[in-house]
């Protein structure tokens, strides 16, 4: 078990750096240069809170899950 | 025979009180901080500019996620205070914050009134709110759980589980017996002020009933021994020892419960309201009888995790959750979808009405057209447009609005949905306090717990709303567009499309929680 939990830190890293990609890049991008608060409002939500929360932090819970840290 | 045992039965006693006045005290900050979004279709038109509902809403979603999003930081100051000075006193200086603050928002003259500084007081009495709110609830959660008997931490913390639910409970009460009091009118020129004027009467009597309570003995004896900390916020996020289990408590619990939470008790409100267009009055009784039926779960889910474990609970509340959201959701639409229904022949009626406009040679007209079906719904819709004199210079676009009042079957049966959905958030929200506190030591514990739960509640959660709608109305537009286009549309079920967020975060959390939450650990450990 403690193998599957070290194998899946690798796992949340990628999950981590896509869902950054996918909120930063192919979301607030695209809103940011339509503009408009129906648009900006979203965007600032993506890109400033949760893609900082979901990658920063998954990728960090990823590292320490391949550094055994979690282990039992 | 039985013998009395005074000590034990004194203890008894105590713990009952502690747990009383605890979540009182909570059960309010809940109410002051959800009668804001309970009424922000009302507020939307007072603070905000209503040349475009839909822009004004959106703007209060911002406002009520703006709410949401400094939880958090409300968590790290205030739960560094709890981890210093101690529980008792934190908690009371966040009561009367939120206090103070709800009873603001109900003072601010509107837009119309003093133009922009309307919705900048808004807004920061709503972050205010939200501050005291990140350093309420993990406050109350440490304090009745380190007052609590080993075994039965899941059950005496449950009741603070209530309040939330409760709050939200009371809120829609107070709305619902204000509007019922007066007309339709009055409650939009002065009667939503109510509920927030209220709130000091209430907070005042939390406030005495807390004065008079011990500060927490793990707490107490932890200072005495001088095992206090000097920096909580250090030790907990500094330290990889500390720091795995905050990032572990918010990936494998917190961010799963929040969505589960919010769609469970928001989404499910504005679905009603926005998505069904089931009117407002029965759209709110639909939601506070599902509470009122699902809220003692909150308590045997608490206790029930006393026995089985605290991670079982909340992961089977979790998966249960994720796997039939769409089908709920999909027989909530179908319930109010008119399409479905059979007209009653001959129940339509048309009635026309001209309205002079203060200052203006224009009249409104609005056109209603009353629709009744077999199963006892009826809608009603109402075409607002413009007789003008000069119809070139200023088109007004008509404005069409749809409510269903869906009959006593369709009503029972939304009830029973709305109600699982309940159930999936007792399971999921029953057993948290517990274990988030049996996860961290005493010095850093207010600390530590409070910013996992606010980020996993208060951002995942609370965004849900905002990220959910914009998603649903994504996919419609996509469709009108390929409509036009002479396309096949994208989206078949174009206002399922928000969940997908509750569902894929979710399921993160679940799969994370299952390999890595140590589902034996039931002890404080320190």
């Amino acid at each position: 078990m403690n193998a599957i939990r070290r194998v899946f830190g690798l796992v949340w890293i990628l999950l981590g750096l896509a869902a950054g990609y996918f909120l930063v890049v192919l979301q607030s991008f695209t809103l940011f240069e339509k503009g408009g608060m129906d648009n900006v409002v979203p965007a600032i939500i993506y890109s400033f809170i949760l893609a900082p929360l979901l990658t920063g932090g998954m990728v960090i819970f990823g590292i320490y899950a391949l550094q055994n840290e979690y282990q039992r | 025979m039985t013998e009395s045992n005074p000590p034990l039965e004194n203890e008894g006693k105590k713990l009952r009180k502690i747990i009383a006045a605890s979540s009182v005290g909570t059960l309010i900050e809940w109410y002051d901080f959800y009668i804001f979004g309970s009424l922000s279709v009302v507020i939307a038109t007072k603070f905000f500019p209503a040349d475009n509902p839909t822009a004004a809403f959106l703007s209060t979603l911002a406002t009520f996620a703006a709410g949401f999003v400094v939880r958090p930081f409300g968590a790290l100051f205030f739960g560094r205070l709890g981890d210093l000075i101690g529980r008792k006193y934190t908690f009371m200086v966040t009561l009367l914050i939120m206090g103070f603050s709800t009873f603001a928002i109900g003072l601010i003259p509107g837009y119309e009134t003093i133009g922009f500084f309307a919705p900048v007081l808004v807004l920061i009495l709503r972050l205010l709110q939200g501050l005291a709110l990140g350093g309420e609830y993990g406050g109350a959660a440490t304090y009745v759980a380190e007052h609590s008997e080993p075994g039965k931490r899941g059950y005496r913390t449950a009741w603070i589980q209530t309040t939330a639910s409760l709050g939200l409970f009371i809120s829609l009460l107070v709305i619902l017996a204000t509007k019922k009091s007066m007309s339709a009118e009055a409650f939009a020129n002065f009667g939503w002020r109510i509920p927030f004027l209220i709130s000091i009467v209430m907070v005042g009597i939390s406030y005495f009933i807390r004065k008079n309570m011990d500060e927490s003995p793990v707490f107490q004896k932890a200072k005495d021994e001088g095992k206090i900390v000097a920096n909580p916020l250090k030790e907990s996020f500094g330290k990889k020892l500390n720091f795995k289990f905050v990032l572990l408590a918010l990936f494998g619990a917190t961010m799963g419960q929040g969505v589960v939470w919010y769609t469970g008790q928001f989404y499910a409100l504005s679905f009603l309201q926005k998505v069904a267009n089931i009117e407002f009055e029965q759209s709110n009784y639909i939601i506070a009888a599902s509470l009122a039926a699902g809220t003692g779960f909150f308590i045997f889910f608490g206790w029930l995790s006393d026995k089985v474990g605290r991670k079982v609970v909340m992961l089977t509340g979790m998966l249960l959750a994720i796997c039939t959201y769409r089908p709920i959701y999909q027989a909530m639409y179908e319930t109010a979808d008119v399409s479905l229904k059979t007209e009653i022949t001959g129940s339509k009626t048309t009635k026309t009405d001209y309205m002079m406009i203060p200052k203006s040679v224009d009249l409104k007209k609005v056109i209603k057209t009353q629709v009744a079906y077999t199963d006892g719904t009826e809608m009603t819709v109402e075409e607002t447009g413009l007789v003008t004199l000069f119809p070139g210079k200023n088109p007004v676009k008509a404005e069409i609005k749809k409510t269903i009042h869906v009959g006593s079957g369709g009503f029972w049966y939304l009830i029973l949905l709305v109600f699982i959905q309940v159930l999936y958030v007792t399971m999921v929200y029953g057993p948290i306090a517990a274990f988030l506190v049996e996860m961290f030591p005493t010095a850093i514990r207010y600390t530590s717990m409070s910013l996992p739960y606010h980020i996993g509640n208060g951002i995942f959660g609370g965004l849900l709303p905002a990220v959910a709608t914009y998603l649903a109305s994504k996919a419609t537009a996509a469709n009108e567009v390929a409509k036009l286009a002479g396309e096949q549309i994208p989206f078949d079920k174009p206002y399922l499309e928000g969940l997908w967020y509750p569902i894929i975060i979710g399921g993160v959390c679940f799969v994370i929680g299952l390999l890595y939450v140590n589902g034996k650990d039931k002890e404080i450990n320190d």
